[in-house]
């Protein structure tokens, strides 16, 4: 066991510290309206991309810095402590990029991973479905063989970013006789067109991260298969591990973050002395460090043993309930700001309540936990 | 960064393993619990092989090896509830060693270290401890008091009055110091380790309870099938992983600090306890549960791992104890940088 980093961990640590330090996204611009905030972090992407820090976990042929696991966990880990946002492209440098780089043909990889690095162009990912969420295998978005391409038509949901994307990783059923993993196809479609239609989600919170999707016969060239017709199921899932992979990481240091400015505002207004909330918030930093414990775990075990132990799944459900408990406990903390509409405190509130549905919900997660981890039968499900 | 063992680590845990499933059946147990003994032939094997000294330095007769092997041979004790006294001797061994004078250490140590000497730590109020674990066989009894300070006594300079506690797999007294013995000036130091130990035997307690519970859930059958297929059930038993990977992150973490960055060791020690504290409650608790009528029954053996929780779980402050402490710790940092 050592849990210090080596000298070329510390010293790419030491690097991008520097480079944080003399480099910072634009204020944030006052006025609420949502494309002048998406305007600045594009922005802030191209600033990394000029600096070479858009991606380093990508291969060095790429534009990355090949970077370790290790070290692209410290790219996330000190985003957060500067705390500045990741780049806008996430979706694109994190699950699309990885994916083609798996799957992808040479020319897909010529063609689409530059503009996913400088930000030019946005991904987004069309996966869930209104009737496809935890059970993605059965959507029914379809795609028939047309001349040398497709046409594409179903409707999408949970599509974040897809107002300013140029890409969609489009998982679409192309074969109705097979068992339902084995008919999908993973396609990548023009979002510039007049058959797919994107309609804004309002969440709780009152903004609208999320899309539907309505696609009515949209063109996809025979070009944009990514790793072959029938073989969706398996490239999807190179996406999702990658999801499940990376944000981890980010989000447990903006957890900390969050829960430092909830003790630095207990200990202000003389709270930390109050038994009751000295008690929760000594309960949440011990949630918080076995997280980022747990993350690491998992991570270095993947990279010393080629698969990650229990870890993974436990580490979002854990980051999740704990971010909502934190939040939650802040509306007793820091008082009305927690509870006024554009105070950042109330934001947090709400926002969290998404946390243990999306990426997968808590009771799926306890499902993969029961089952993969724990060897349980599984249930089967009502027909 | 390595979360793993080393080759040597892991000998230990095989080893200790392996041994232990031989010497400390769930039979060999029961007998021990239900007559209230100690397992004395155990108790002298472990010796022979120089686990009551493996962290105590060679210096001393001990094998001067760290906490994070200390911590192994917990939990796998902690894992088959052996009723052996080891944890409060290794606790009192530690205490001495890392807190007290040179001479307080050349006349115990090396008598821990063999296992020839038991001891045994409490936490008293003004001289008096309730359940201290291994008084009764102790030779050295070590009381800490609330405001840190510790003093380390013989055992017949105290007054010991024998309790029978709800876990028979050890022996437990309340103690009365009047005065003795010789005060230890850092008994901070020691007493952060000995909450690490406590928290890595809590650990083995809740990977028994967890796999004793699966191996049942699998098993048992109602409506046509094994129950461990119902939600209801694999979802406790999903938090029961949780809580126990929650309590060995921390602990594992806290046992590295002992000897590789001593600054942050009070912290993690409060936090190992905290999270092993109120994971062994509702692990070995999910175990009784999930186990249904059997588990309520003395004839099933969760029970055992549910007693050594309670008395660990409240063995040297319970979860809000080590909890205040952290809030205290998180407090005086946050003073500290707003005067830096």
């Amino acid at each position: 066991m050592d849990l210090t980093f080596s000298e070329q961990e510390t010293a790419f640590r030491d690097e991008l510290r520097g480079w944080l330090a003399n480099n910072r996204p634009d204020v944030e611009p006052t006025e609420a309206g949502e494309e002048a905030h998406y305007e600045r972090r594009r922005d802030w992407q191209r600033r990394m991309y000029d600096g070479g820090w858009a991606a380093p976990a990508w291969p060095t042929e790429y534009g990355g810095r090949g970077a370790s696991l290790t070290e692209s966990a410290i790219y996330f880990e000190e985003l957060g402590r500067a705390r500045v946002p990741l780049p806008v492209n996430v979706l694109g440098l994190l699950l699309g990029g990885p994916t083609l780089m798996v799957w992808g043909s040479d020319e897909q990889k010529e063609r689409y991973l530059a503009p996913i690095l400088s930000g030019e162009e946005i991904w987004c990912q069309g996966f869930s479905e209104p009737d496809a969420g935890s059970d993605l295998a059965s959507l029914k978005t379809r795609a028939v063989k047309d001349g040398d391409g497709w046409v594409a038509t179903g409707q999408k949901v949970w599509t974040s970013g897809a107002q300013h994307s140029k890409w969609c990783m489009l998982v679409a059923r192309t074969d109705a006789d097979v068992p339902k993993h084995k008919g999908l196809t993973y396609f990548l479609m023009d979002m510039e067109q007049d058959a797919v239609q994107v309609r804004p989600l309002r969440q709780i919170t009152g903004e609208s991260e999320f899309n539907e999707l309505f696609i009515e016969e949209a063109r996809i060239p025979d070009a944009n298969v990514v790793g072959g017709v029938g073989n969706g199921w398996k490239v999807a899932l190179t996406t999702l591990m990658n999801e499940r992979a990376g944000l981890g990481f980010a989000l447990q240091i903006r957890l900390r973050a969050l829960l430092d400015d909830v003790i630095a505002i207990a200990a202000e207004r003389g709270l930390l002395e109050d038994p009751r909330y000295a008690d929760a918030l000594a309960e949440l930093h011990v949630r918080c460090e076995s997280i980022r414990l747990l993350a690491w775990k998992g991570l270095t075990d993947v990279e010393r043993y080629g698969q990650p132990g229990p870890e993974g799944s436990l580490v979002k459900w854990l980051w999740s309930d704990t971010n909502q408990r934190l939040t939650q406990l802040a509306v007793d903390i820091v008082g009305a700001d927690a509870l006024t509409i554009g105070a950042s405190w109330s934001y947090e509130l709400l926002r969290a309540r998404g946390n243990t549905i999306e990426g997968g919900t808590t009771e799926v997660l306890k499902n993969i936990v029961a089952e993969r981890v724990l060897g349980l039968p599984r249930l089967k499900a009502a027909a | 960064m390595d979360f793993g063992f080393t080759d040597d680590q892991r000998d230990i845990q095989r080893t200790a393993r392996d041994l232990l499933g031989e010497r400390a059946t769930p039979a060999r147990v029961r007998e021990h619990a239900e007559a209230r003994t100690t397992d004395t032939a155990l108790w002298r094997e472990l010796s022979e092989l120089g686990w009551p000294g493996i962290a105590v330095s060679e210096e001393y007769g001990g094998q001067g090896l760290g906490q994070i092997e200390l911590s192994i041979l917990c939990e796998e004790l902690g894992r088959t509830v052996a009723p052996v006294p080891f944890l409060p001797s290794a606790m009192a061994a530690t205490v001495i060693e890392h807190g007290g004078s040179r001479e307080l250490s050349e006349r115990w140590l090396p008598g821990l270290a063999s296992g020839e000497t038991v001891g045994a730590l409490g936490v008293a109020i003004d001289g008096v401890a309730d359940l201290v674990i291994g008084a009764p066989e102790a030779q050295v009894i070590v009381l800490v008091e609330a405001d840190g300070s510790a003093r380390a006594l013989a055992a017949e300079d105290a007054e010991l009055t024998p309790v029978a506690s709800i876990d028979p797999t050890r022996s437990t007294a309340s103690v009365s110091a009047e005065g003795n013995g010789e005060e230890l000036p850092d008994g901070c130091v020691g007493l952060g380790r000995a909450l690490i130990s406590v928290s890595s035997e809590l650990v083995g307690v809740c990977d028994r309870a967890l796999s004793m519970t699966l191996d049942y859930v699998k098993d048992r059958k109602q409506f046509g099938v094994p129950v461990g297929a119902f939600q209801a059930v694999s979802h406790r038993c999903a938090q029961m992983l949780l809580e126990t990977e929650k309590a060995r992150s921390t602990a594992a973490f806290a046992a590295w600090t002992a000897d590789a960055d001593p600054e942050r060791l009070a912290e993690a020690a409060a936090m190992a306890k905290a999270a092993a504290s109120d994971a062994g409650r509702d692990v070995t608790a999910g175990a009784i549960q999930m186990h249904g009528g059997i588990g309520f029954t003395w004839e099933a053996d969760v029970h055992w791992l549910f007693k050594r929780a309670q008395l660990d779980a409240a063995l040297l402050g319970g979860a809000g104890r080590h909890r205040a402490r952290i809030a205290a710790i998180l407090a005086d940092r946050l003073g500290a940088s707003a005067t830096a």
